[in-house]
């Protein structure tokens, strides 16, 4: 039988010094200006609007940029582009099968880029992907992308904030504000350090799961909302399970605004095309103008 | 070998990459092992199952013919003849005490032979926790007797279609699952992979063949250690078990990976499932599907330990392919009477090649880590075989 192991090199090699990778030290403090991102969000509710921001995969079907443009013109504040990922493990069975269809197309990192740093959409985008595929390119590298390409804002859900100084280094020097995410599990001192490190806004994780839609809103998602709201004046947007207008609007009690993938994704998957798409977020826009 | 500290950092591999949900389920358990492993309760009632349910120790078996035709002395470390019929229940042992300690009364876990699933289902049956286990489509049918086997257990086995549906996609989906349910689940990863603590706790908890066999093999050896050390890479869990008790001596240590999953031979740095290790991806980040006749190597990863040991230079890689190790699987038949797993059977291929080509110097002293039995594969072969 082992004895129980004595440590024999504790944090092992490279781990030595203060800003150890992979603890809150190596994680550099938020910038003082607001981005872009933060400024529009922040504008629009100081005006007395709830804030909606749709997700579409990047990169499904032909038409996704005019289905992009299409959503900004039916009232969106933000929008999420997806970057595929093979191995999407926050996504639920919807946005996996997005994912799946916009590789299979051809999809990349860079050639949705370039679309969008063509397509010139006024209102801003976030990119939303997994830190695989950051790492790959290199954090530098993917920093100076995104900010060429006239994307304001990164959102990364398997990067959680101790892993993420390597990559909010670069972010921050392109001028690209990080995203992160609170979850039901987060305790109050994490969430404390999370509103204290996110840009843009805070992403408050409507509930436990992967991402999908959900027949009746989780009661996490408004405590979440309430929490991050006690916690930070930066916009805190509710996402993940908010399917419908009527749970936009209950869960905007509590948030800033809302963040809704999966309901439109389905709609796209099944061929909603930009009409489909906008009429939708417009039916989103109209609920939460009516409060 | 090292203790990755709380940041998990094996050099530069490591970490925990995992979305926040399950932070502080990592945290929880980051503790709760480290409370555990230095309590002497926890240790007895670990070793006392290891003993009495598992059958531990395993033997070291002296491979007189097989030695013969080789020209290296080869000994086995006998993981195939544990509970279950591989090394995978060493560590389902540790982590569903450890479940229990949590007060978590589900495990799920992830299977790529079927292996690793049906040593999740026993312990579960043992302890009466309930357990749910993903598993690719494609290794469902090719590891038909396993998942029987499971579901004898008492376990359910859910069908993982997305992806290549295989031992990838399987981790996909119980991190999906664990996502959703980390109140109350705990997840019983099957290998030296995964977010902090897992790769390090799997070690530790694995690190009983390698402690075996280092007593094994001096009592056997008057008193040496073997000159080579080797074992299959998958995850890497038998290997770094194995690697860790016989890290500190002289031996050369070596995993020998599946040639369509060799993500140290053809693999870039990346993170993916948790971790920042090596991987097989593409120039864009997007991870390439392993191809293996062994659904145990069928993985484009490996667990972050090895590319440190690899990078360090205290561990070397190889590859072998299909032929090679349906070669090696016969002639461990024929000259031991043993009917290896097709896992094993790659660490057994290497030998074979390596005694031939000058890779072992000839009569060097070899200990391969026989990490499971061959039933599970035997229809397979058949089918191979024609
Ligand atoms: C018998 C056997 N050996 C080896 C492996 C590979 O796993 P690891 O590399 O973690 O030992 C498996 C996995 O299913 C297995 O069943």
């Amino acid at each position: 039988m082992s004895a129980p192991g004595a440590p024999v090199r504790p944090g092992g090699p490279g781990a030595a010094g203060a800003a150890a990778a992979g603890t809150l030290a190596s994680v550099p403090r938020r910038p003082d200006a607001q981005g872009r991102l933060e400024a529009r969000l922040r504008e629009r509710r100081e005006a007395g609007r709830k804030l909606v921001v749709p997700y579409l995969t990047g990169g499904l079907g032909d038409d996704w940029l005019e289905v992009l443009r299409a959503v900004a013109a039916a009232g969106a504040d933000a929008i999420e582009v997806g970057i595929p990922f093979s191995d999407p493990m926050m996504d639920g069975p919807t946005i996996q099968e997005a994912s799946r269809r916009a590789l299979e197309a051809g999809a990349t990192p860079l050639g949705i880029l370039g679309a969008l740093a063509a397509a010139e959409v006024e209102v801003p985008v976030a990119v939303m992907t997994y830190y695989n595929i950051v790492a790959r390119a290199g954090e530098r590298r993917m920093a100076g992308a995104l900010a060429s390409a006239g994307v304001a804002a990164s959102i990364l859900p398997d990067l959680p904030l101790e892993e993420c100084g390597p990559w909010v280094a670069a972010a921050d020097e392109a001028g690209v504000e990080n995203v992160l995410l609170a979850a039901p599990t987060t305790s109050e001192e994490r969430l404390a350090a999370i509103c204290a490190r996110s840009r843009g806004f805070v992403y408050a994780v409507g509930l436990l799961g992967v991402t999908g839609e959900r027949r009746h809103l989780a009661s996490s998602a408004r405590e979440m909302a309430a929490r991050c709201k006690a916690a930070t004046d930066l916009p805190v947007l509710v996402g993940v399970g908010i399917s419908d207008a009527d749970q936009a609007r209950t869960v905007c009690a509590d948030a800033d605004g809302v963040v809704v993938g999966s309901a439109l994704v389905r709609r796209l998957l099944a061929g909603a095309g930009p009409e489909g798409a906008a009429a939708f977020v417009g039916e989103l826009r109209a609920a939460l103008d009516a409060g | 070998m090292l203790d990755p500290g709380p940041t998990g950092r094996f050099g530069e591999f490591g970490g925990r990459f995992v979305p926040e949900a399950l932070v502080p389920a990592c945290l929880e358990l980051e503790a709760a092992f480290a409370s555990a492993w230095a309590d002497e309760a926890f240790q007895a009632r670990r070793s006392g199952l290891l003993a009495s349910y598992a059958g531990r120790p395993t033997p070291v078996t002296e491979c007189r013919r097989l030695s013969d035709r080789l020209g290296v002395r080869v000994l086995l470390k006998r993981e195939d003849l544990a509970h279950t019929g591989s090394h995978k229940i060493n560590n389902v042992i540790g982590q569903a005490l450890l479940a229990e300690r949590m007060g978590k009364r589900r495990l799920i876990a992830e299977t790529g032979a079927g292996q690793h699933g049906v040593a999740t289902a026993t312990a579960a049956a043992l302890l009466g926790l309930d357990c749910t286990v993903f598993m690719g489509e494609v290794d469902v049918e090719r590891q038909a007797l396993n998942v029987f086997r499971m579901r004898l257990l008492g376990a359910e086995v859910r069908p993982v279609g997305s992806g290549s549906r295989t031992l990838k996609d399987a981790v996909n989906e119980a991190l999906r699952d664990w996502v959703a349910t980390v109140g109350t689940t705990h997840y019983c990863l099957g290998s030296v992979m995964g977010p902090h603590p897992y790769p390090y706790m799997v070690r530790q908890f694995q690190r009983v063949i390698g402690d075996e066999a280092r007593a094994q093999c001096r009592a056997l050896l008057g008193g040496s250690d073997p000159d080579v050390v080797v074992a299959c890479v998958g995850g890497g869990s038998n290997a770094a078990g194995t690697f860790a008790g016989f890290v500190d001596t002289s031996a050369r240590l070596v995993g020998v990976e599946a040639a369509g999953g060799a993500a140290l031979g053809n693999g870039v740095p990346g993170v993916v499932h948790g971790m920042r290790s090596m991987f097989l991806q593409d120039e864009e980040g997007q991870i390439l599907e392993a191809q293996s006749i062994s659904a145990g190597l069928d993985y484009p990863g490996i667990g972050p330990e090895h590319a440190f040991l690899a990078a360090s230079g205290r561990a070397s890689y190889f590859s072998v392919g299909d032929a090679e190790v349906l070669d090696a699987f016969k002639l461990l038949a024929a000259t031991e009477g043993i009917l290896s797993a097709l896992e094993p059977a790659h660490a057994l291929a290497w030998v074979a090649r390596a005694a031939q080509d000058g890779g072992i110097e000839a009569g060097s002293t070899v200990l391969v880590t026989l990490s499971g039995r061959g039933d599970k594969d035997v229809a397979q072969v058949m089918d191979l075989l024609g």
